[in-house]
């Protein structure tokens, strides 16, 4: 793959120095050096883009967590995530992220596996990578509106089904406003991005290997269970992980449909910002984002675990 | 674009105009520019109500934040203000809670963007006070005393009861509270807000808890009563706005008077019943911000809110002025609106500072899981 081209190329840039005339043994380490530096300064646009608009707002929100109205320090807050209300919305949370990463991990992966029967550069494989992107993209205000729009209760869809087969979709309640609304929803979204993240692992599957697999005297079945699950299975779970990072910190779409109880986390870090009727819990704002943040460095540690297991078969 | 130039334009003419008038009304009148703006308490601090208007309009623009257009007639209130005392009113994010006006005014401390005056629910109100300028304005008198703090820091300003608004159209008239209970009344059931968040929802709560029997001290009748609703597959929890209200998907809707009549005047078939019984209300309160931006702008909007032009305006837009005593001794009450909207008269509930904050915490507790 590319990227693991990608670093050969600056020690084949800095070896190549020598090969000016112009410029002497002597002068070589000194330049290397500064050839280094130059390195890490192409990075400096992208660092303080990170440290000004990711480290230093997450710090601030995290760390306010930490303190009462009035700057004291106080661990209450924190104490306040293990309330049977807010652990249940963690619950929540993990539920409503795990259940749209693993339906969108197995549709998104049948879907990859149909595709490798299309030609490589072929249209419909061309036309669907690139719908994938843009879909997986489309989320937030706009698709909660897409969906009311579409499946709302007094939707064209709705009406129409109950007016002409007198099915109400409804009739169990308005599930759309409710945490079963979010799986339909994020699901939406969740297909499109499995796609584009693990149709790239099922394409790194080698022609060579399947042909030493039957000179070997293997059958398909050995195939699949003995070499391609196992070299699949890291960047399978890898692209699950990277789902339910996706859903547990969606935000607007759920804003934007659910508007009672706040069921979800990020929903009750709203509640916690702006109520009105429940005041003073400002800075358990702060407490629970700290709670997403840990769940988010252990999702994203585990799917660097997985990637780079991934990344020795693509070599 | 166009518009932001075209109001620049109009404010540079404005202020030229105002320096120049200025000037010219020098010689003739005391100047009034050697006035403290920020601290002054009443317009007498100014030297008398036509110092103030000078003052504000050398100043040219209001900052309000939170005033929806359909919101107890707000649209018409600021449009008058604009038009009368030839001052710019910039009205930002309308549909925003009262704790995020407090947040707002926060984060946009010294900015010349920052919110000028407050129009709060009473939590915040009493939860805020280190953000407001005391003011007292011309006809303090006629503001009964339990509707304003003393020095004038925040003071109640309208009210509306809770009411229920209906699609005549689809339902029948609710005639009591377990009414809605039934199956004329599937997934139609809204309210304005989540009572965790929103005042007009915990409003709902209240009269809820109070219809079925209870008191202000105990919410709990009032959650047990939605979690039925829920449990009949009424209740639909899709905050109401005048969209949800107009596509029907919200047919019957628990908020103020005043937001409901508003949507009967724009709404085929959209009519608003108060149950007999209890009337529970709640008034919104008015408040200067101490680091207004435009100080004397904002203390002529104060005295005209409470002017009896305004307060009328009030009454048009389905609310009940705080001064509505005074005007109607004075004579002074739009006839035609208060007979549209009727005598607020029966047993008029609202909970108290204990009780708002017993029942927050019990809605906190509870919410989610009633209606989940």
């Amino acid at each position: 793959m590319t990227v693991a081209n990608a670093p050969v190329l600056v020690p084949g840039a800095a070896e190549s120095a020598p090969q000016h005339p112009a410029t002497g043994p002597a002068s070589s380490p000194r330049r290397r050096a500064l050839s280094g530096l130059a390195k890490y300064l192409g990075l400096t646009p992208f660092a303080v883009y990170v440290v000004l608009f990711l480290a230093i707002p997450t710090v601030l929100a995290v760390t306010t967590g930490f303190f009462t109205e009035d700057g004291a320090f106080t661990l209450s807050n924190i104490a306040g995530l293990f309330d049977a209300q807010v652990l249940n919305t963690f619950a929540a949370s993990f539920w409503v992220s795990a259940v749209t990463a693993v339906i969108g991990a197995v549709v998104g992966a049948v879907v990859c596996y149909a595709l490798l029967g299309t030609r490589a550069d072929g249209a419909l494989r061309s036309l669907i990578d690139s719908a994938s992107s843009v879909l997986a993209q489309f989320g937030g205000v706009m698709l909660a509106f897409a969906f009311i729009a579409a499946i709302g209760t007094q939707s064209l869809l709705t009406l129409w089904l109950s007016d002409t087969f007198g099915i109400n979709i409804y009739e169990n309640g308005p599930w759309l406003y409710q945490p079963a609304g979010l799986l339909v929803v994020y699901t939406y979204f969740q297909v499109p991005l499995m796609i584009i993240t693990f149709l790239p692992a099922l394409e790194g599957l080698k022609a060579q290997w399947a042909e030493a697999n039957s000179t070997l005297g293997g059958t398909r079945f050995t195939y699949w269970t003995r070499i391609a699950f196992p070299v699949l299975a890291p960047s399978f779970f890898g692209s699950l992980l990277l789902l339910f990072a996706n859903a547990f910190s969606s935000y607007a779409t759920a804003a934007a449909l659910v508007s009672q109880g706040s069921p979800i986390v990020p929903l009750q870090i709203r509640a916690a910002l702006v109520s009105e009727t429940v005041l003073g819990r400002e800075n358990m704002a702060g407490a629970l984002a700290l709670g997403m943040v840990v769940v988010m460095v252990i999702v994203m540690w585990g799917y660097s675990v997985l990637q780079s297991r991934t990344s020795r078969w693509q070599k | 674009m166009f518009r932001k130039r075209h109001l620049a334009g109009v404010a540079i003419f404005a202020a030229a105009a105002i320096t120049l008038s200025a000037c010219a009304s020098d010689t003739a009148t005391p100047a009034a520019t050697d006035v403290d703006a920020t601290t002054a308490t009443s317009a007498e601090d100014f030297g008398g109500l036509d110092a103030l208007i000078e003052a504000a309009q050398a100043e040219g623009e209001l900052n309000v934040i939170a005033l929806p257009d359909n919101w107890a007639n707000y649209g018409e209130i600021k449009a008058l203000f604009e038009e009368k005392y030839d001052i710019i009113v910039n009205s930002a994010d309308p549909d925003i809670s009262s704790a995020e006006e407090i947040a707002a005014a926060d984060n946009l401390k010294g900015q010349d963007t920052a919110p000028d005056v407050f129009d709060l629910g009473t939590a915040v109100t009493l939860a805020s006070t280190d953000y407001f300028a005391p003011y007292q304005v011309a006809n303090w008198d006629e503001i009964p005393d339990a509707n304003k703090e003393s020095t004038g820091l925040y003071v109640n300003d309208y009210t509306g009861s809770m009411s229920i608004g209906y699609n005549s159209n689809d339902v029948p008239k609710p005639e009591s509270l377990d009414d809605l209970l039934g199956d004329d009344y599937k997934g139609a059931v809204a309210l304005n807000g989540d009572p965790t968040q929103a005042g007009a929802a915990f409003a709902a709560v209240g009269l809820a808890t109070v219809q079925q029997g209870g008191s202000l001290d105990d919410f709990q009748d009032g959650i047990d009563f939605f979690e039925q609703l829920n449990d009949a597959g009424n209740f639909i929890p899709v905050n109401a706005t005048p969209a949800t209200i107009a596509s029907g998907e919200t047919k019957v809707v628990f908020d103020w008077s005043y937001n409901n009549l508003a949507q009967a005047s724009v709404v085929d078939g959209w009519e608003v019943t108060t149950l007999p019984g209890a009337v529970y209300t709640s008034f919104y309160n008015q408040a200067i911000s101490k680091d207004a931006p435009h100080p004397a702008a904002a203390r002529l909007w104060q005295e005209f809110l409470y002017s009896a032009e305004a307060q009328n305006l009030f009454i048009v837009g389905g609310a009940y002025p705080v001064t509505i005593d005074a005007m109607n001794e004075a004579g002074t009450t739009d006839e035609d609106a208060i007979a549209v909207i009727g005598n607020l008269d029966g047993d008029i509930v609202t909970p108290t500072e204990e009780q708002s904050a017993a029942a927050s915490a019990l809605l906190a507790e509870k919410w989610a899981a009633a209606i989940g």
